[in-house]
């Protein structure tokens, strides 16, 4: 019994250990996960250049507190005034412009506080507000709820008094937000990305889109090896620099679904 | 809406088709929770039968610490041992973090509370039944301890069979430990809640379902490996 | 009935112990034994030594099963010393005494195993297992059973099995407690052989008996408990003739003791 019970054991050994092989990992959000960019384009990098790309999809904030304590190689969120504190604070070595999409306001078809009818976003904000509509918001200092309160900003209101009424903050991610919205027949604000592919869309729509406030930016940064020697800075370099050069640039526009372009490439060429 | 037929039917088709990304998830849930709850068993159904069994100062409050670790959140397991296993913690130079090894960790301590608790209270019984004719034959204390572990290997078995429920069945510790990496560290659970958050309900559901067979298959398996060696235990 | 062979016997129990005339002995001295506040046992001095049968008799609740209990140094007394051979009985005075329960205790596993588990903890050397095993099972009348699962035997052939596990120690004092009050006549009388075949080859025998007729058969005298202390110890002609107590009167008159 012992001995069978060891020898399993060691049949399983060598697949326990991670040393070796040759990867690194990639701190992202769920919403660049979920919309399947990674799993077109990673296979390609690896393809080119025998490194595994191992992602970790996690909101905005826990990227950013994973990077700090050292437990990836490189950073690729959508939020750029974070972003770039990490960098100051010395633990990522420089931040660069990747891609681009947009935010959109999506809703119940029947649209009762007739957020479609407005012209900029802050008049779809205010008709929201308004109408004491229900909205579902992320609630979890992710990069989509950081420009989701900017955005309430601009229409010069604060909805967190209203907490737990109209205005429901979630604490998750864009997924059971979106499925949550779905449910309720509630408003949320969703990066363009996630709701292309997003499989439960039920009576939701795209209800405003294409104000200039809702650009929405991602940035790859690479960790800091001064800070965490363990860090593969090296491989994580090429990574950047493959995700920041021609063809990396190319593989993100050409990724479609059901033919529409999730994310935009505008790496500064060099 | 989502379908409960629908998802059945989809689920049976995952499992007939044989579909390669499915059977390596199932094989990762299988390879982490199984050998969690082996090592879970090998520290825990001993430790147990100790506490069953000897008698010293602050025993009882150690059987109630033990009884309430049963119900620790896996996600605050997880959480905790992520913390040692980062790279700004304790443990980070073992780069375990976001491993299979990881998982399995965070899931043993999971499970050991639930082994060690059922298997004092299988070999405790047991040992109120033995306690007079072991001692007339002359056999005390420690040793008396793998005698009562083989006595009562059904319930026993029990025991490790709540384990692999609860290790099999959450997402929260591995969630954090393992970082659900495609073909490195995603299992079962954390497959389903993926595709809840991609609103694919009716395939989170069918893999709902495909993970509540293989808990079932495993039950059968080790009750059809038990039946056999059952002829020397009951009337 | 088969009858049990003095070899078997012999060889059974490992040893055979020599004759001689004073053979060790099992000693109480001021015992009291206390439990829900009262006292359930009171015997300021007993000695048991020689060779023979002792049976214990007495009304339900005496304390005939405690008795026993405090001289194989299962519970310990709240007052006085049990030894045996000079030694505490709860140390290493127990090493050369043995016990039947009145209901068996047996492992989950083939007869000839429970054999084995007894002997493993006794000090016969491992070579002579198989030997020993084999007489214990003859001796038992076992022997076609040996592989078989031991809680699937009969009243009878668990409690010839708790006996032969018991003579397994090669004691020197067996104790039992009530072997026989649920088993039928032939499993009895098997019992009661073998019990006796023991006491010749001098192994002391003290046991607590439900049965009266019992006591007549197999008895070299009679210890009478009630109350919690010894109130006649007689041979035991001479206590179903007359016993000097109150008790022992009611008692064997049918009347309830109180």
């Amino acid at each position: 019994m012992l001995r069978w019970a060891l020898s399993v054991l060691v049949f399983l050994m060598p697949t326990f250990a991670a040393a070796d092989e040759n990867f690194i990992i990639l701190q992202s959000t769920t919403s660049t996960q979920n919309s399947g960019l990674f799993t077109a384009i990673l296979p390609k990098f690896e393809h080119e250049t025998g490194i595994e790309v191992r992602v970790v999809a996690v909101g905005t904030g826990q990227a950013l507190r994973n990077a700090r304590n050292g437990d990836g190689d490189a950073l690729l969120v959508h939020s750029k005034a974070d972003e770039e504190q990490f960098v100051e604070d010395g633990f990522g070595i420089a931040r660069s412009d990747v891609m681009y999409n947009d935010f959109v306001v999506v809703g119940p078809s029947a649209d009762l506080a007739n957020v479609s009818d407005g012209k900029s976003v802050e008049d779809a904000f205010s008709a929201i507000l308004g109408a004491n509509a229900k909205f579902i918001s992320r609630g979890d200092d992710s990069g989509t709820h950081k420009a989701e309160m900017r955005l309430w900003a601009l229409s010069g209101y604060g909805p967190t008094s209203h907490s737990g009424q109209w205005y429901i903050e979630t604490g998750s991610g864009m997924g059971a937000t979106l499925n949550m919205a779905s449910a309720l027949g509630g408003y949320t604000l969703t990066d363009r990305a996630t709701w292309i592919a997003f499989a439960n869309k039920g009576d939701l729509k795209i209800l405003f889109e294409g104000d200039a406030h809702m650009f929405n930016q991602y940035g790859v940064i690479v960790l800091n090896p001064a800070v965490h020697p363990a860090v593969k800075s090296y491989e994580a370099g090429l990574f950047s620099e493959w995700l920041l050069g021609a063809k990396g640039q190319a593989e993100i526009a050409e990724y479609k679904v059901d033919g529409q372009q999730l994310f935009f490439p505008n790496a500064i060429s060099r | 809406m989502t379908d409960f037929g629908d998802s059945l039917q989809l689920a049976m088709g995952l499992i007939l088709s044989g579909d390669e990304s499915l059977w390596a998830i199932v094989f990762l849930s299988l390879k982490v929770s199984l050998t969690a709850v082996a090592i879970a068993g090998l520290i825990g159904m001993p430790f147990g039968a100790f506490l069953a069994v000897m008698r010293f100062p602050g025993r009882g409050a150690l059987v109630v610490v033990v009884n309430a670790l049963m119900g620790l959140p896996p996600v605050v397991v997880g959480l905790s041992v992520y913390l040692m296993l980062s790279a700004s913690g304790p443990f980070g130079v073992l780069q375990l973090l976001y491993t299979p090894s990881a998982m399995i960790v965070a899931q043993v301590l999971l499970v050991l509370p639930i082994v060690a608790a059922l298997s004092r209270q299988v070999v405790e019984e047991l040992y109120g039944e033995y306690r007079e004719q072991f001692l007339s034959l002359g056999v005390a204390g420690l040793r008396t301890i793998p005698t009562l572990l083989w006595e009562g290997r059904f319930g026993l078995m029990t025991a490790l069979l709540a384990g692999v429920g609860r290790a099999i069945a959450e997402v929260g510790a591995v969630m954090i430990v393992g970082g659900n990496i495609n073909h490195v560290t995603r299992v079962m659970t954390t497959t389903i809640a993926l595709e809840t958050s991609k609103g694919d309900l009716g395939m989170a559901l069918a893999l709902g379902v495909v993970l509540i067979v293989l808990a079932i298959s495993i039950n059968v398996a080790m009750s059809l490996a038990a039946r056999s060696s059952a002829r020397y235990a009951y009337a | 009935m088969r009858d049990i062979g003095h070899d078997f016997l012999a060889q059974s129990l490992g040893k055979v112990i020599p004759l001689r005339s004073s053979l060790p002995e099992m000693t109480l001295e001021g015992v009291q034994y206390r439990a829900s506040n009262q006292v359930q046992i009171d015997i300021p001095s007993l000695s048991i030594s020689g060779r023979g049968i002792s049976v214990i008799l007495g009304p339900n609740g005496a304390g005939k099963s405690l008795l026993i209990r405090l001289m194989h140094g299962l519970i310990s007394p709240h007052a006085g010393q049990v030894t045996y051979e000079g030694l505490p009985v709860s140390g290493k005075g127990r090493a050369r005494q043995a016990m039947v329960f009145q209901k068996p205790v047996l492992l989950r596993r083939p007869v000839a195993a429970n054999l084995k588990f007894a002997l493993k903890f006794g000090d016969t050397p491992k070579s002579q297992f198989d030997d020993r095993i084999g007489a214990l099972l003859e001796l038992s009348g076992l022997a076609d059973k040996k592989n078989q699962a031991a809680r699937s035997l009969s009243g009878g052939e668990e409690q010839c099995l708790a006996l032969a596990c018991a003579l397994a120690r090669s004691p020197k004092i067996l104790f039992l407690d009530e072997p026989t009050s649920s088993l039928d006549p032939n499993a009895t009388h098997r019992i009661e052989a073998i019990l006796h075949h023991a006491s010749v080859l001098g192994v002391r025998i003290v046991m607590v008996s439900h049965s009266m007729a019992q006591a007549e058969r197999l008895a070299d005298e009679v210890l009478f408990i009630s109350g919690g202390k010894l109130r006649d110890r007689l041979k035991v002609k001479e206590f179903f003739n007359g016993p000097t107590s109150l008790e022992a009167h009611t008692f064997l008159s049918g009347r309830l003791v109180p």
